[in-house]
């Protein structure tokens, strides 16, 4: 992978009692916090799975022109995990219409409930800490508040839920994240090549200072998607089993096309043209 | 009348009399009020999009009860300094003139030129190049015609170049500025002494602007293309840069701004290299150069979303297949059952989803390759039945029958594979129409099952 030559390497032996002073191309260190935020994991890719997107209730009897819904976005670790360790706020843009369109959710459960009539898409940008990544990522997500098939009255019970799964990927990451979520249940770290050593784990520190971030009882919780990538694969695997069988059979035909002798071609019918 | 029959014209009073019907009937539609109709046919006879004059406040007489009268009377203006009397009129109202300076006085502005007096020239603005004498001239030239250098070196009695009486005024003022200056601090803003006057460089960029003037057409199409040719080199260098492969030869470094045409033939050489290189390296190993310089571009990244990384790997896989192959990927997945994005992205099922899209490509492929063989193989049994024309655009036609297939003969299951056969209303088989000219189909060939 091309590094720049200045980068640091991962210290054999571990401790850092005495980390050099590297300095990033066009950055430099000021206090001694950031020293880990400078130097990176080499070859280690970390990945959070999320899971973003809204939940709509009609609110029926309550419904009024102009608030016929009540709705949540949100963005949650895939696995109902605390994001607050890896997220610092979530900013969720949305439609003008609305009052101060732009929210900031400054910690975990990182979510905004409104009431309103329309959908639209809704911007979700996601900062980080600023030892994680210092450039904001961004999703966007279509706010649907009308069920698919739209047979009776909406149920107020029911409400309309649009999830989508996707992972965050840091392919760089610096010691210091590293070192502080290489246990976190959010992260998702890789096997480790043999010879790796590990940076000294940090505690797990809660970085919102406020309670739990997980959504593991959150009160929608039953409502949230379950995704689960053996499906997929089964179905992927079945396809690519068929397709390989395919080109197999292909291929054979192919070569006792190539294997024929060729007929005697008239000499004529080159000539032309 | 007896005019006209001696000439030989035509009587043709008609027409004109319906003119003169005509016209009238136009003019009493849009003759405007308040303005003639001559002038309201200056503008061409239509009124205006967005009238400038109220029309209907024009014939506005003055408030009546003001007495208006114009008279030649003498005025001063601040901005003489001798004591000519001059004259014009005056709108007096009501027997009182108009009071205030002469309105045009406060356009009369002029240059600050600093006047050094001699014992600051003796201290700080001896110069071997310039005399004293000459120096006071250029200063009153200066404030004379508020710095119009132009005009100053016109005037000036020895010959001197437009730039070294700029340079000289502007040190020199420059130099005052900063001795009478209590503190550098202070004149540190001025505007003299933040940016001085570079000679050469005024030199430099006047000449190159007169060279840029006086370009000929045809200097500036080959500089255009100069240009161009750079760019198309930076970028293949980029190119290169980020691609892992070592076999890519990187073009030798040139950059933009260069202007001499020297480089021309040089420049057209390198670049052409690099895509025959390209051209000629085999698909797979092209593809696998997209893979791991998109795997590169995504490393240099900070972060980014699963979702966003296949995108990228499946654009580089794709990348040496035109839009219909993409769309018949696309199709066979479908037909597969396997959603065109995974609803679970995990890094496993993008590495199996991209894996699965690179293998039906090359499923495509050699369905192709196939049917050229097939049909190459039967040009050549029929070939002694056609014309020769015939023959040679069969061949062609193998070729283009790519267009409108579809893999029917793989049926993956499922209920769309039959309905589009039932559909599709292909032209006659193989078997129906052998070896018949050219010219008497339209369409393609559609293989079926049984052919294979």
């Amino acid at each position: 992978m091309p590094h720049p030559a200045s980068e640091a390497q991962v210290e054999d032996g571990g401790s850092a009692s005495k980390p050099q002073r590297i300095i990033k191309l066009g950055k430099t260190t000021e206090d001694g916090d950031k020293k880990g935020t400078n130097k990176r994991v080499k070859d280690i890719e970390l990945c959070i799975p999320i899971v973003y997107g809204t939940i709509a209730f009609y609110l029926g009897r309550k419904a009024s022109e102009s608030q016929s819904h009540k709705w949540t976005v949100y963005v949650r670790g895939a696995t109902n995990e605390d994001l607050g360790a890896v997220i610092k706020h979530v900013v969720f843009q949305l439609h003008p219409s609305f009052n101060n369109p732009t929210r900031v959710v400054e910690s975990p459960p990182f979510e905004l409930s409104e009431c309103g009539w329309g959908e639209f898409e809704i911007g979700i940008s996601l900062f980080f800490h600023s030892d994680v990544c210092d450039k904001k990522l961004d999703l966007f997500h279509f706010l649907k508040l009308y069920p698919e098939d739209e047979s009776g009255p909406q149920s107020t019970k029911k409400p309309v839920v649009m999830e989508s799964y996707n992972e965050i990927v840091f392919p760089d990451p610096s010691e210091c994240f590293f070192a502080r979520v290489q246990n976190h249940p959010a992260v998702l770290v890789p096997r480790l090549p043999s010879g790796f050593t590990l940076p000294a784990p940090a505690p797990v520190e809660n970085m919102n200072g406020k309670g739990r971030g997980d959504t593991k009882d959150h009160p929608l919780n039953h409502w949230f998607m379950n995704f689960s990538e053996a499906d997929e694969l089964l179905k992927l695997a079945s396809a690519r089993q068929q397709v390989q069988a395919h080109i197999v059979k292909l291929r054979r035909e192919l070569s006792v096309i190539d294997g024929m002798p060729q007929p005697l071609k008239p000499a004529s019918s080159y000539e032309c043209t | 009348m007896d005019a006209k029959d001696i000439l030989g014209l035509p009587k043709t009073p008609l027409p004109i009399a319906q003119e003169k019907k005509s016209r009238p009937h136009k003019d009493s539609q849009r003759k405007p009020d308040g303005i003639s109709r001559e002038v309201y046919a200056l503008t061409g006879g239509v009124a205006p999009l967005m009238p400038s004059i109220d029309v209907s406040q024009l014939k506005r007489r003055p408030p009546s009860d003001e007495k208006i009268t114009w008279q030649w009377l003498p005025f001063t203006s601040s901005a003489r300094k001798d004591n000519l009397q001059l004259y014009h009129w005056v709108r007096v109202v009501n027997g009182v003139p108009p009071t205030g300076d002469y309105s045009f006085a406060k356009y009369n502005k002029s240059v600050d030129v600093i006047r050094y007096t001699d014992e600051e020239y003796a201290k700080y603005l001896t110069d071997p190049k310039w005399t004293k004498e000459e120096t006071d001239q250029l200063f009153d030239l200066c404030e004379r015609f508020d710095l119009r250098f132009i005009i100053i070196a016109d005037r000036f009695p020895t010959p001197r170049t437009v730039e070294e009486l700029k340079d000289r005024y502007y040190s020199a003022s420059r130099a005052i500025l900063v001795a009478r200056a209590p503190s550098p601090g202070e004149v540190a803003s001025h505007p003299l002494v933040k940016e001085p006057y570079n000679v050469t460089q005024e030199i430099e960029r006047k000449r190159a602007l007169s060279m840029v003037l006086s370009q000929t057409k045809h200097q500036e199409r080959k500089d255009a293309e100069v240009l161009a040719e750079a760019k198309r080199i930076a970028e293949s260098r980029m190119a290169a840069r980020a691609a892992e492969e070592p076999d890519l030869p990187v073009p030798p470094d040139i950059g933009p701004e260069s202007a001499e045409r020297a480089i021309g033939p040089g420049d057209t050489i390198s670049p052409s290299n690099v895509q025959v290189h390209a051209a000629a390296a085999a698909p797979s190993t092209s593809v696998i150069a997209d893979n791991s310089s998109t795997l590169a571009s995504l490393r240099m990244l900070k972060v980014y979303l699963r979702t966003y990384a296949l995108e990228q790997m499946v654009q580089a896989a794709s990348s040496s297949a035109g839009l219909r192959t993409i769309k018949r990927v696309e199709q066979t997945l479908q037909d597969l059952g396997i959603n065109l994005k995974p609803k679970v992205p995990t890094k496993a099922v993008c590495a199996e989803h991209l894996e699965l899209r690179k293998e039906i490509l090359t499923l495509l492929n050699l369905q192709k390759q196939l049917q050229y063989k097939e049909a190459e193989g039967s040009s050549f049994r029929d070939g002694s039945y056609g014309d020769m024309p015939g023959t040679a655009k069969r061949s062609q036609r193998a070729v283009d029958q790519d267009r409108t297939f579809v893999p029917d003969t793989i049926s993956f299951g499922g209920d769309r594979g039959v309905k589009r056969e039932q559909k599709r209303k292909g032209p006659g088989r193989a078997s129906e129409t052998p070896s018949s000219p050219a010219g008497a189909h339209k369409r393609p060939r559609k293989m079926k099952a049984s052919d294979l």
